[in-house]
């Protein structure tokens, strides 16, 4: 193994990180606080508690993950995108690493900058609402699997990317509906039957269920599903990350 | 040290950038790769060094296969491209620092101090890239791909669009690597570049190998001589007599310029002094001329088509 280049790109992406600190931390704190005030404080205060948990606490977990899947796919693909977009991936391409660790280097940082953001909101969270955690494992372990998920995906979406509207079209016009009508800010077993039948079509649904049951032990579909859903979506982005590598696909002409 | 056969390269619109190509680089040589734009040059290099995949054919780098021992092959290469691709943000350490990593090979400071030094980059070092001028971020390149150690340098167009100081330094630079023993592939638009520095030449058009010679072979076996005498009274036409010798007169009718060929037995210099004199026609002054790497290589591109 390369160790040394896996070393190079993850220290080089989380250089990247710190030099733009302002976009990648500050900023998805800031939003995530602001819903805090918003749905938390001054609408949730009207809103009664939602099996039992108040509805500031409730919606925790959802904006946790809202905030991790975007960053993951945003660093990610911008990740990849960018040395695309200005030549500098030649060097990545005619260098002695295997796609493993490419994708080691670039998705383990992108998984990081995931994480560090994911405890920095939780943390932030706390100053807002009780909080309780029942499964912090189960909780360790859905925040991993999606944050290296999500950053699969990220990779899929830079690679595939030509233009920078094409990078963030998907983001906006397939993730950001999905989370929301994903049970980020509501439980699904709130809406009339119809709809929570439809929204078991949407793969969100199961990521936010199985991380709000590690707080609360409250959840819209069984754990074991949500942990199984998770891991399909893992083993499905990997398969196309091989994919990309053995065919060049975007990246070897 | 590079063995390439059979190599062709079919680009997906079905445009063939190399035809069935076979080269043979040595160890230790500075090999220039000469040819128009569109000849296959850089499609060649990227193939070699793994950026684009080959349609059929066999590259072996240092007894490797470059698909099946890829982590041999480009361990041993450095690319110097030629876009001016550059981390804009980063600093010209990080981003040496960045490339020998990239390339298996362990930190070194010393190391990427003596190459920044030997560049003149070394007070740039903090700077990022997009504060520096185009000439420096070629030197920026030229110091990613030597930090991690090459045997092997590829070097696509690597004075393009740098000024003349800098292009001499990084010929000093190139002729250093040379004689470290590393293997100096270059491509080039200024023949100039491949005269001064190469041991061998290649010229490639229409993704076909056309000929590779040892320069001073190429220079001497396609090289013409030409003889340009200046007379002391215009002609309006070259005399009769003197039509075996193909002259050449200028348009003020004051010059006469003969080519010969320096492998023949006789250059014919003697007998043409002598048909002169018959004719009456005298000169003041006369001057000899080689034609250049340039000259020839515009010949060979020409005749190709």
């Amino acid at each position: 193994m390369n160790f040394h280049a896996v070393k190079a790109i993850y220290r080089y992406e989380m250089a990247r990180m710190f030099r733009t600190v302002v976009q990648s931390i500050v900023a998805p704190v800031l939003s995530t606080s602001l819903y805090f005030v918003i749905f938390g404080a001054a609408i949730g205060s009207r809103i009664t508690e939602i099996d039992g948990v108040s509805y500031g606490s409730f919606i925790v977990p959802g904006l946790i993950m809202l905030s991790i899947m975007t960053e993951s796919i945003s660093n990610s693909s911008f990740a990849i995108y960018f040395p695309k977009f200005t030549g500098t991936i030649y060097e990545v391409l005619s260098a002695p690493v295997s796609y493993g660790e490419v994708v080691l280097g670039y998705v383990g940082a992108a998984t990081s900058k995931s994480l560090i953001i994911g405890m920095i909101i939780l943390t932030t969270a706390s100053f807002f609402v009780d909080i309780e955690i029942a499964h912090p494992l189960v909780m360790i372990t859905f925040l991993l699997l999606t944050c290296v998920s999500f950053c699969l995906f990220g990779f899929i979406l830079g690679v595939w990317a030509t233009g920078w509207e094409k990078l963030t079209i998907v983001p906006i016009l397939v993730i950001m509906p999905l989370t929301f009508l994903g049970g980020t800010f509501y439980s699904i077993s709130m809406l009339p039957p119809v709809w929570q039948t439809i929204s078991l079509f949407n793969p969100v649904v199961y990521l936010i269920s199985g991380f709000r049951w590690s707080f609360y032990e409250n959840a819209d579909v069984s754990v074991g599903l949500s942990l199984g859903i998770t891991v399909g979506f893992l083993i499905f982005c990997l398969l196309i990350v091989r994919w990309i590598f053995k065919t060049g696909y975007r990246l070897r002409s | 040290m590079i063995s390439i056969k059979g190599l062709t390269k079919t680009y997906a619109g079905g445009f063939h950038a190399l035809r069935s190509v076979d080269l043979e680089i040595r160890r230790g040589e500075i090999f220039a790769l000469l040819g128009p734009n569109g000849a296959g040059k850089t499609t060649l290099i990227n193939v070699v060094c793994g950026i684009a995949n080959a349609t059929s054919g066999d590259i072996v780098v240092d007894g490797y296969d470059i698909d099946a021992d890829y982590r041999q092959t480009r361990s041993k290469i450095g690319l110097v491209p030629q876009e001016m691709a550059s981390e804009s943000f980063e600093t010209v350490w990080n981003t040496c620092r960045f490339s020998r990593g990239l390339f298996g090979k362990p930190a070194n400071a010393k190391h990427i101090e003596k190459v920044l030094k030997s560049l003149s980059l070394w007070d740039k070092k903090d700077t990022i890239s997009m504060e520096l001028s185009g000439g420096m971020k070629r030197r920026v390149l030229i110091a990613k791909a030597l930090s991690h150690e090459p045997d092997i340098l590829f070097l696509d167009e690597p004075t393009a669009g740098v000024d003349v100081e800098l292009r001499q330094d990084m010929w000093n630079v190139v002729a250093g690597l040379s004689k470290e023993g590393v293997t100096v592939i270059l491509t080039t638009h200024y023949i100039e570049e491949a005269e001064q520095l190469a041991d061998r030449v290649g010229v490639i058009n229409h993704g076909e190998i056309i000929l590779v010679e040892r320069k001073e072979k190429l220079m001497r076996d396609l090289g013409k001589k030409q003889l340009v005498l200046h007379l002391q009274e215009p002609l309006t036409e070259v005399p009769a007599q003197l039509a075996n010798y193909h002259l050449e007169l200028s348009d003020d009718g004051r010059g006469l310029t003969y080519s010969y060929d320096t492998k023949q037995n006789s250059t014919g210099i003697t007998a043409l002094l002598g048909e002169l004199r018959s004719a009456d026609i005298h000169f003041n002054d006369l001057e000899t001329s080689q034609s250049s790497l340039e000259d020839i290589f515009v010949d060979l591109v020409h005749t190709d088509r």
